[in-house]
């Protein structure tokens, strides 16, 4: 496991559910562990959403102080630099959707790269209207990569339909996965699901997002 | 694949927009509905269509009058701050009798107010909001896959009554994400001899205005506009009841505000309190006959919104003071909770 875990991803991925729950997963490992929000693209649906419950497993929460509010403000936490400079703890990066999402990315790239002790993992849902092929899904992936400078080294498979998400909704997306790895050169490194659907060989996510 | 996709409410119409033969949007951004503008500038220019982000809400409106002139389908999005601009263009398309699809995902206002969910537009959708004697056709979406099948609905009945249209969907619905089934391919059916598309040296000019230099010309057009409208309110009144068959009670809710009260309802049905909710799909034409109905049958009315209180106004007009008519409100960008809507309902049953 390498120090920095940072998850990009198209629009509406998953990825700020994906890493809140991982950050709560290596609290679990006991390392220590920070989690910063650096969307600059969605004001809503923020990691700000699960401070409470990731502070009280012990994870430093780096996220700006209107996330949430009324203000839609899209800018940097200062402290972010700490956590990549420091060189210390894990961190956890929460980044905005698409191209546009990961350029917030690229001015911390200098020192990632100096560093060399990170992963990139590109979150995608086979679900969701712009990737639903492993083709589409590359062009976006290429896209990511070319707005922050930071090549991918894994993929995450989150694919889902929300509440209607079954085993066989996820099944149906591996060889999609395995077929957008292969375009890619990347390995799958993960299939994540909802924790209720008790499958074996995923990464359990406990959903952070609100539900009407 | 599946057919269903995971959408937000916003991408749902963009989607569902493109596939009823939407291929003209001029936009600017505004939050809560940015995506709407950013599908559209993925999509469009892959599909032979028009994107442009415009210089402000006035030049879209305005784009927007411009290709309605030529029959075209054709959609302009925004939030409150920037519905509220669009508002002279608004009138000018009414008057001048041409459908559009305008979008408002609310958020709370007045002024610039803020991004969170709001219903406090329901005036301005409803009453006029621009100058002159018109009405929108207003439909309200209460969830993704409304957002979808209420878009294509708006581009056919806009077309079919020559009209603009508007989907007042809020900042929920708008950022929400559910599965959706997207509405198949569509376009219009309806003929339209008054599109400025060219003579072709074979008819009279066709000529779009809506200036009129003979005020007795600008009445008589307007009465013939009027008889259109009362047709509509006779016939296109959409909403939804929901467990009214033995209601002692009616809830009134529309968009987030219904799902709200249908959750209060599964909690006050299960204490014995029968109420039911109807919600308007149109709200303009309001469903003035469900809730007339619904006043031979019900001790009391509750409206649940996210304003300080406007559809009230509508219950009221359309129970016509048969029954007492309470309010259960957020304002601001907050919402209901179902508790609150539990005790609203009891203070009803108190006896009001």
């Amino acid at each position: 496991m390498k120090r920095l875990t940072l998850f990009c991803g198209h629009y509406g991925s998953g990825k700020t559910n994906l890493a809140v729950n991982y950050a709560l997963w290596l609290r679990r490992q006991g390392k220590p562990a920070a989690i910063a929000d650096i969307d600059i693209v969605n004001p809503y649906f923020r990691t700000k959403d699960s401070q409470a419950e990731l502070e009280q497993a012990g994870v430093r929460v780096v996220a700006l102080p209107f996330a949430n509010t009324n203000v839609d403000l899209p800018a940097l936490p200062p402290e972010v630099y700490a956590l990549v400079q420091s060189r210390t703890d894990c961190a956890v990066f929460d980044v905005g959707g698409d191209d546009r999402g990961a350029l917030a990315l690229g001015r911390y790239v200098p020192s990632i790269l100096e560093e060399n002790d990170f992963d990139m993992l590109y979150v995608v849902n086979f679900y969701r209207p712009l990737t639903r092929t492993p083709a589409q899904a590359l062009a976006v992936l290429r896209e990511i990569e070319a707005a922050c400078g930071i090549p991918f080294t894994g993929i995450v498979n989150n694919s889902n339909l929300a509440e209607e998400t079954d085993v066989s909704v996820i099944d149906a997306t591996r060889p999609l996965a395995a077929q957008l790895g292969a375009l890619a050169d990347l390995p799958v490194v993960m299939t994540a699901a909802d924790e209720r659907l008790g499958l074996p060989d995923v990464f359990p996510l406990r959903l952070q997002k609100k539900l009407v | 694949m599946a057919e269903k996709v995971l959408m937000k409410g916003n991408e749902a119409i963009a989607e569902a927009a493109i596939r009823a033969g939407c291929r003209h949007y001029f936009g600017y951004p505004i939050t809560p509905q940015t995506e709407i503008a950013a599908y559209m500038a993925k999509r469009m220019p892959k599909i032979g269509g028009t994107f442009l982000q415009a210089e402000s809400e006035i030049s879209a409106i305005n784009m927007v009058y411009g290709v309605a002139g030529t029959g075209k389908r054709v959609m302009t999005s925004s939030s409150s701050p920037g519905i509220s601009l669009k508002q002279e263009g608004i009138s000018y398309i009414a008057g001048a009798d041409l459908p559009a699809l305008i979008v408002n995902v609310q958020r709370g206002g007045p002024g610039l107010g803020g991004i969170q969910p709001s219903q406090s537009d329901y005036f301005q959708a409803t009453k006029g909001g621009g100058h002159g004697d018109y009405r929108l056709i207003v439909l309200t979406p209460a969830s993704v896959q409304e957002m979808a099948d209420l878009t294509a609905l708006a581009f056919d009945l806009s077309d079919k009554y020559r009209m603009p249209a508007m989907l007042l969907a809020d900042g929920t619905m708008g950022q929400m994400m559910e599965p959706v089934e997207l509405p198949a391919e569509s376009g219009s059916t309806v003929a339209k001899p008054w599109a400025v598309t060219g003579t072709g040296l074979a008819r009279r000019h066709n000529i779009i205005n809506s200036l009129y230099l003979d005020p007795e010309e600008l009445e008589k057009t307007n009465y013939e506009r009027y008889e259109r409208y009362a047709f509509i309110e006779e016939h296109e009144a959409r909403w939804e009841s929901y467990r009214m068959d033995d209601a002692e009670y009616c809830i009134v809710a529309f968009g987030i505000a219904a799902r709200v009260a249908k959750n209060a309802i599964s909690v006050l049905r299960a204490q014995g309190i029968k109420v039911g909710l109807i919600r308007p799909i149109t709200v303009w034409p309001f469903p003035k006959k469900a809730i007339a109905e619904a006043a031979e049958q019900v001790s009391a009315f509750l409206s649940v919104e996210l304003s300080m209180g406007q559809m009230i106004e509508d219950v009221r007009l359309a129970e016509n003071c048969r029954r007492p008519v309470a309010l259960c409100r957020r304002t601001g960008g907050m919402i209901p909770t179902p508790e609150q809507i539990i005790e609203s309902v009891k203070r009803l049953k108190g006896g009001n």
